[in-house]
């Protein structure tokens, strides 16, 4: 089995595996229990300043979507930082810490946007032992309406001041959380990096509401008729979060910025898929809380058979490695053509890709009086969509055509060379080919 | 104290009431809310659906399961009802297997089709259970209609016809209405007399006057029906049943599966109903596996049903055959009964081995015998009581079109008549189907 040791910004972990800052690292008995369970490392759920620490909500916290059977597929949450005194946490961090010297141990902090307040926080959670921090500028309900969390991640300005404090009043890893609750991810991201972030992990949870109650009106989790916007999580954000990871990852002005990915992580393909796209580690929350701690085994052996599959020996060896594939759309080669193809062996007859060609595409798939359906190359302009929507995983399959061959759909022969939409001769900045 | 299986003779009893209650519950359980939206998220919502092409009313199927997986099981039992006002029965008794879960996509690739039955059960429970009729009559044409007898054709026909602004008098013969649904099929199929309250259901459409101890030949003449009526739709059932022509076959203890079923389902109490110790079941359709079951269900030792044809020519279901013997029947091919034995009361059954090739069977000359004290004939219902006048289509009444016989102004539908398969979901079909035209006809 493949070593899953993970090294990232010097904190070393078993694996690539840590609980994201969220309920599930709240406490000490958790954490322990997530430890005993295999995770790599926790980041402890927020940590606010001296004095009385916030109150939840005493009605749901939760809401969520669900898929067939209800697999939970999104959840969303009003829960703010830990309701527990500083001191209660810092002591429970330090005791932790101790007793499991191999795991990564991060704390996430969120203060008021004071210089005070960070400088009066670090020195006490330096003295935990914990092996960094994890700056909360993404919580984007409740403590954002008080200047902190999202409202700290959607200003740039803000996000550098605040770590640049950090990095002057501790020595250690700062990873600065970023809200995906902006326009673009790279302006964030690069104001992390110019403040002298260590690293950046996202995402945080999204603004969401779930779902309204028909009958009283109220969005859930309804809180006594009335409802909040909440912080959206689980699969359903992965590709939301990928693609903002990988906007950093190949972002020039932050490319090599060590990235922890958070986001709907759920099996050992998610986290293989993050990595892939730059992320060191990856953090899970929705998925532990969803099936408990034990869901890190299969996460941790299927990690491990794929890395011996494809013969990496260790993480490092496929961090990133998709990164470079990552591209804008006017770089993709028009010259690639490929065709629908329905194997007619494992097709079921369910005629979905049908309807959804011909209702909704280009009509470029015919049915027969006995159910047999197939792609005229002549109308097919490979969108994919009869793939997706097709419920046999691999019946329909996209068949690049070869160079030299003419798309029967255009008439013209497919090239072997690439060429993209900046020398088109439909694009009207189209520049001359070199 | 209970008789138990090895009581000799025909004796009632077998069974503790207890027993006999957990035999004779519902095969299909109801789904509860959750198990039929797991069960109908499976449903791929084909295109131009193969289940809705395999069924005989043409239940939008897809769609009905759509709406119960978006939380509205009455807006699909509408759905269901419209083309099937008898979807309710047809849920619990529709050989699903060999019609909508048998063309279900999801047969071909795993072997195990949404179970379009029990989430049909589901919808039409749930509406029924509210107890609303979801129809309500057109103006009145003045019209009248006659219906003669009141099983699944008729009622199908009676209640569309209703519906469209007629007035139907249904004549039935048998103190109750619903024709084999109410004395026909086996108990655990339609439990919680399921029939009786589906017809009570049917009939708040109104406009629609059931005459029990009515039926042609017993003071009724088609000639009489014609004139006195706008048009007259016959559903008169296969009342007859074809002969064992066996040596014996008179004995006691020797009787028509059809009776014991009826008389089964009329039961108040089943451990007061007689079962043999040895029962034996010619015939190889629904009847022959429904008396079977219910034989072994009421405490028989030995259930054994033997078809003069093989496996493979059944008219019973797979499904059908594996019910039969996971209740502990024996199911014997090529056999056919050359003699019944015993002094005045059967005793033993003799059958002789045979091959079945090219639709003919022809008998080995090698014989066995079977103890059988008790032994059911099942070997296939025929037309009986038809009036005189009408064209004949080999055993049937011949119809063409939706139901037009050969007389103006007389409809048939359901098992007397010919074409489909004699299954309640067909006879519903044929009924509203003849009403349909019968409307266009009466609107002419």
């Amino acid at each position: 089995m493949a070593d899953l040791k993970t090294n990232f910004l010097g904190i070393e972990s078993p694996n690539p595996f840590w609980l994201a800052s969220a309920p599930p690292t709240d406490k000490e008995y958790n954490v322990r229990r997530a430890f005993e369970a295999g995770w790599g490392g926790v980041v402890w759920k927020t940590l606010g300043s001296e004095g009385p620490p916030v109150v939840n909500v005493n009605g749901p916290r939760y809401g969520a979507i669900y898929g067939a059977d209800r697999r939970l597929l999104g959840l969303n949450n009003i829960e703010l930082i830990t309701d527990r005194p500083l001191e209660t946490n810092l002591e429970e961090i330090a005791r932790v810490k101790a007793d499991y010297p191999d795991r990564a141990v991060i704390v996430s902090i969120m203060v008021p946007c004071e210089e005070a307040a960070w400088k009066a926080i670090l020195p006490r959670v330096a003295e935990t032992g914990a092996d960094g921090i994890e700056l909360n500028f993404g919580c984007p309900h409740g403590m954002s309406e008080r200047g902190m969390g999202a409202a700290v991640g959607q200003v740039p300005e803000y996000i550098e001041m605040v770590t640049r404090w950090c990095k002057t009043h501790y020595d250690k890893p700062v990873i600065v959380k970023l809200t995906p609750n902006i326009t673009d991810i790279r302006y964030p991201a690069r104001a992390a990096r110019n403040g002298g972030a260590d690293a950046v992990s996202l995402i945080n949870t999204i603004s969401s509401i779930t779902s309204v109650n028909l009958d009283n009106f109220s969005p859930e989790p309804s809180i006594d008729g009335k409802g909040s916007h909440g912080g959206y999580c689980g699969p359903a954000v992965k590709p939301i979060a990928m693609n903002m990871v990988a906007e950093i990852a190949r972002d020039p002005e932050t490319q090599g910025l060590p990235i922890s990915g958070i986001g709907g992580v759920t099996t050992w393909r998610d986290a293989a898929e993050f990595m892939s796209l730059g992320c060191g580690t990856v953090q899970v929350c929705t998925a532990a809380m969803t099936y408990g701690f034990r869901v890190v085994e299969e996460m941790k052996s299927g990690l491990s058979q794929w890395m011996d599959e494809k013969g990496y020996t260790s993480v490092d060896d496929f961090i990133g490695r998709a990164v470079p594939n990552v591209t804008d759309w006017q770089y993709l080669n028009l010259n690639y053509v490929a065709k629908a193809k329905i194997d007619q062996d494992q097709c079921i007859k369910c005629g979905r890709c049908y309807a959804a060609c011909e209702d909704t595409s280009h009509q470029a798939i015919s049915m027969s009086e006995d159910r047999v359906f197939e792609v005229m190359d002549d109308e097919c302009v490979a969108c994919n969509l009869c793939v997706d929507v097709c419920p046999i995983e691999g019946c329909i399959s996209m068949v690049p055509m070869q160079p030299g061959e003419t798309d029967p759909r255009t008439g013209k022969v497919v090239q072997a060379d690439y060429a993209n939409w900046t020398t088109h001769p439909n694009n009207p900045m189209a520049r001359a080919a070199e | 104290m209970a008789q138990g299986q090895m009581a000799p003779g025909i004796v009632a009893g077998r069974l503790s009431s207890d027993e006999l209650a957990a035999n004779f519950d519902d095969l299909h359980p109801a789904y509860a809310p959750h198990e039929a939206a797991v069960a109908a998220d499976r449903c791929y919502f084909c295109y131009d659906a193969p289940c809705q092409t395999a069924c005989p009313t043409e239940i939008d199927i897809p769609l009905f399961i759509r709406q119960i997986q978006t939380g509205h099981p009455e807006a699909a039992a509408r759905t269901i009802l419209e083309q099937n006002i008898l979807g309710g029965m047809c849920a619990r008794v529709c050989p699903t297997e060999t019609l909508c879960e048998e063309a279900c996509v999801r047969e071909a690739a795993e072997g195990k089709p949404v179970e379009i039955g029990r989430l049909q059960r589901y919808a039409t429970d749930t509406l029924m259970a509210r107890g609303v009729h979801p129809f309500t009559r057109a103006a009145s044409t003045g019209k009248r209609v006659a219906v003669v007898g009141a099983g699944p054709a008729g009622l199908a026909c009676a209640h569309r016809l209703a519906m469209l602004g007629h007035d139907v008098v249904i004549h039935e013969a048998r103190p109750k209405a619903g024709g084999l649904n109410e004395f026909g099929i086996a108990a655990y199929k339609a439990t919680g007399g399921f029939a009786g309250a589906e017809v009570d259901w049917l009939l708040q459409i109104g406009g629609i006057t059931v005459e029990q101890g009515s039926a042609l030949g017993q003071g009724l003449t088609l000639d009489a029906l014609r004139a006195d009526y706008d048009a007259v739709f016959l559903s008169i059932g296969l009342a007859g049943v074809n002969a064992l022509r066996a040596a014996g076959e008179d004995k006691a203890g020797v009787r028509d599966a059809v009776d014991f079923i009826a008389e089964l389902r009329q039961a108040d109490d089943l451990s007061a109903l007689p079962v043999g110790r040895n029962v034996v079941v010619i015939g190889g359709g629904m009847t022959a596996i429904d008396a079977a079951v219910q034989s072994k269900l009421l405490g028989a030792e030995n259930v054994t049903v033997a078809y003069r044809r093989s496996r493979a020519e059944m008219g019973a279901s797979g499904f059908e055959q594996d019910l039969a013997a996971s209740k502990g029947v024996r199911l014997m091919f090529n056999v056919m009964p050359v003699a019944v034995h015993g002094n005045g009361a059967a005793v033993e059954i003799e059958l002789e081995y045979t091959t079945s090739a090219g639709g003919s069977v022809t008998g080995t000359g090698e014989t066995v015998r079977l103890a059988a004290d008790q032994v059911f004939k099942a070997i296939g219902q025929t037309l009986r009581g038809a009036p005189e006048g009408l064209e004949l289509d080999g055993r049937k009444i011949k119809v063409e079109g939706a139901g037009r016989t050969s007389v103006p102004g007389v409809w048939a539908g359901g098992d007397c008549a010919s074409g489909g398969e004699d299954l309640t979901v067909t006879a519903v079909a044929e009924g509203r189907d003849a009403a349909m035209d019968i409307h266009a006809q009466l609107s002419a």
